[in-house]
């Protein structure tokens, strides 16, 4: 009683010594929750249509590691990055992931860092000169400075390391990976994991995957696999292949082509070429870039058969040896 | 007899005639490289002629090319000076041939033979290409666009960037591919939507056409603007 006798003679003298009327504080307050009603409660119910129905339609699979795993297994792709909670029941989940704009990139030290790391992606023969020992640039193979789905994108690969890999029967760090590229792809000797390049490289990358789910394979990522060719890989077939569709840019010699002695487009073998060892010199990894992406801006206008012939034909040519093998003999 | 030996000219009959026939073979490649070399020279100056005089059946190049080659920005006509030769006498044949369909060229290709197609590309491949001419070009945001649809394309649609092909800042990689940079903007755009909608239809392996049908008009634009003169920086003033 005496609570709402102290309000009414509140809300007299309000009347009285304001200007205003307090009704309207009323009012005001009555006005804002129903507008937020109206925006909350379609959004409640969008939401829930959305929601993805995964961890109960598609229970994960029990962790056997990535060997066990076929892409039959896996649910079917979602299209907006689910919760952490979902996700981190679930390995096999394939997300859509794009990297933040160039624009976006800081400007602050860190910033600069991510800035020479992309400089070195892009012209990794000016930027990391001393570590390459061919005339390629990282851009070759990892298309739209290592942005693009399907081309092995450094976002995509970000995410997946510490990882156990076949090639040298280890965990690798994300560092290990990269100076992987540098012996093999680029037949070259890695940066020191803290030299300031190899800090960029880790920089663009880890930039790149910005706000993507960490350890869940990501939509693009690596080079889509080639199903199987109707027939065996065929040199002499993808001789034809090479002369219709790649001998343009890459020269009739596979030499590419060189502007004041910078390689517009890239040698395919010998010398200046990947070498013995490098992922692109396994005919499934070639075929597989290839169909995703060659002829620049018309991937996936080759047939399959076309992808594995080419890919074959390519790779019958010399280049440097896996230094691997060097050691050992 | 030693003197002859230490020279080792007449050591035997059989050797003599061998050198003798080497002094000779040198001197016929000698001849023939002087003899040649003057016709090569003159097919420059016969396409410097055309360029700039014309013949009895068409106009002087230059009246819409301009003096050098360097086409006009206003107009639309394009550059041809330090195009690849090889890119130039195509385009010739296709104008004559109607792989690219243009009013004013065709008829003009027509009535060029053979050699005066290879003369006239011989002589703007030789004049020098674009170079940045100190005007810094205005910043806004469609320049910001084709800056970035040149250096970068846009892989969302599969929209590779056109220095990619045509080389660091849009300079050219002969044989295929030619300068874009300095190319007036009227021309660019008319080639691109040329591509789009098959009136130009020489691009090898169908590359330009694939690319045009997959951008916009207003991207069109920004490219055009972009590569009419192009900064690599991207900070225009």
């Amino acid at each position: 009683m005496n609570m709402s006798h102290r309000l009414k003679h509140w809300f007299e003298s309000q009347k009285q010594t304001r200007k205003f009327h307090p009704t309207w504080i009323a009012l005001g307050v009555v006005a804002t929750l129903a507008v937020a009603g109206i925006i909350w409660i379609p959004a409640e119910l969008v939401s829930k249509a959305e929601a993805p129905p995964v961890p109960t339609a598609h229970p994960p699979p029990p962790a056997t590691g990535n060997k066990g795993m076929r892409p039959a297994d896996m649910p079917t792709v979602i299209e907006q990055t689910p919760s952490p909670a979902t996700l981190r029941g679930a390995k096999t989940i394939r997300v859509d992931f794009s990297p933040p704009a160039d624009d976006a990139m800081p400007t602050d030290e860190f910033g600069d860092a991510v800035r020479f790391g992309k400089s070195i992606f892009t012209d990794t023969q000016t930027y990391a000169r001393g570590y390459v020992g061919n005339k390629l640039n990282c851009v070759n193979c990892h298309l739209d400075a290592g942005r693009k789905p399907d081309s092995a994108p450094l976002w995509a690969a970000y995410v997946m390391y510490p990882a156990y890999r076949d090639k040298n029967k280890h965990v690798n760090s994300y560092e290990e990976r990269l100076a992987g590229c540098f012996r093999f792809s680029m037949n070259g000797k890695a940066p020191a994991p803290d030299s300031k390049e190899m800090i960029a490289l880790i920089s663009y990358s880890y930039w790149l995957a910005r706000g993507a789910p960490t350890g869940i394979e990501l939509k693009g990522r690596g080079y889509p696999k080639l199903p199987d060719p109707p027939q065996p890989p065929d040199a002499a077939r993808g001789k034809r292949v090479f002369e219709a569709n790649c001998a343009l840019c890459h020269g009739a010699d596979g030499q590419g082509t060189a502007m004041n002695g910078r390689y517009v487009f890239p040698p395919l073998w010998g010398n200046h070429s990947f070498n013995g060892g490098a992922g692109m010199s396994q005919i499934k990894n070639a075929a597989a870039f290839i169909h995703a992406n060659m002829p620049l801006g018309k991937g996936n206008t080759l047939s399959a058969q076309e992808a594995w012939d080419v890919a074959q034909f390519m790779n019958s040519h010399p280049r440097p040896p896996d230094p691997r093998l060097a050691k050992s003999s | 007899m030693r003197t002859c030996r230490s020279l080792r000219l007449c050591a035997s009959p059989a050797t003599s005639w061998a050198d003798s026939l080497r002094i000779l073979a040198t001197i016929v490649v000698i001849a023939w490289a002087t003899m040649r070399a003057p016709p090569v020279h003159a097919d420059r100056l016969a396409g410097a002629a055309l360029a700039q005089k014309g013949s009895k059946a068409v106009p002087a190049c230059m009246v819409c090319h301009g003096a050098n080659g360097e086409g006009q920005t206003a107009s639309g006509f394009p550059r041809l000076a330090g195009q690849p030769e090889a890119y130039l006498l195509k385009q010739l044949q296709a104008f004559a041939g109607g792989q690219r369909k243009n009013p004013q060229m065709a008829p003009i290709a027509g009535a060029l033979d053979a050699r005066q197609m290879r003369d006239a590309a011989e002589y703007y491949a030789s004049l020098p290409g674009w170079q940045p001419h100190g005007q810094t070009p205005s910043a806004s945001p469609q320049y910001e666009l084709g800056r970035r649809l040149s250096t970068a394309g846009n892989w969302s649609k599969e929209v590779p960037a056109c220095f990619a092909c045509h080389g660091p800042g849009g300079a050219g990689v002969p044989p295929h591919f030619p300068a874009l940079a300095g190319q007036p903007s009227a021309y660019t755009r008319r080639q691109m939507k040329a591509w789009q909608t098959a009136g130009r239809t020489n691009d090898p392996q169908g590359l330009m056409k694939s690319v045009a049908e997959k951008m916009t008009d207003a991207e069109f634009d920004a490219v055009s603007l972009y590569l009419e003169n192009p900064s690599l920086d991207g900070k225009g003033k």
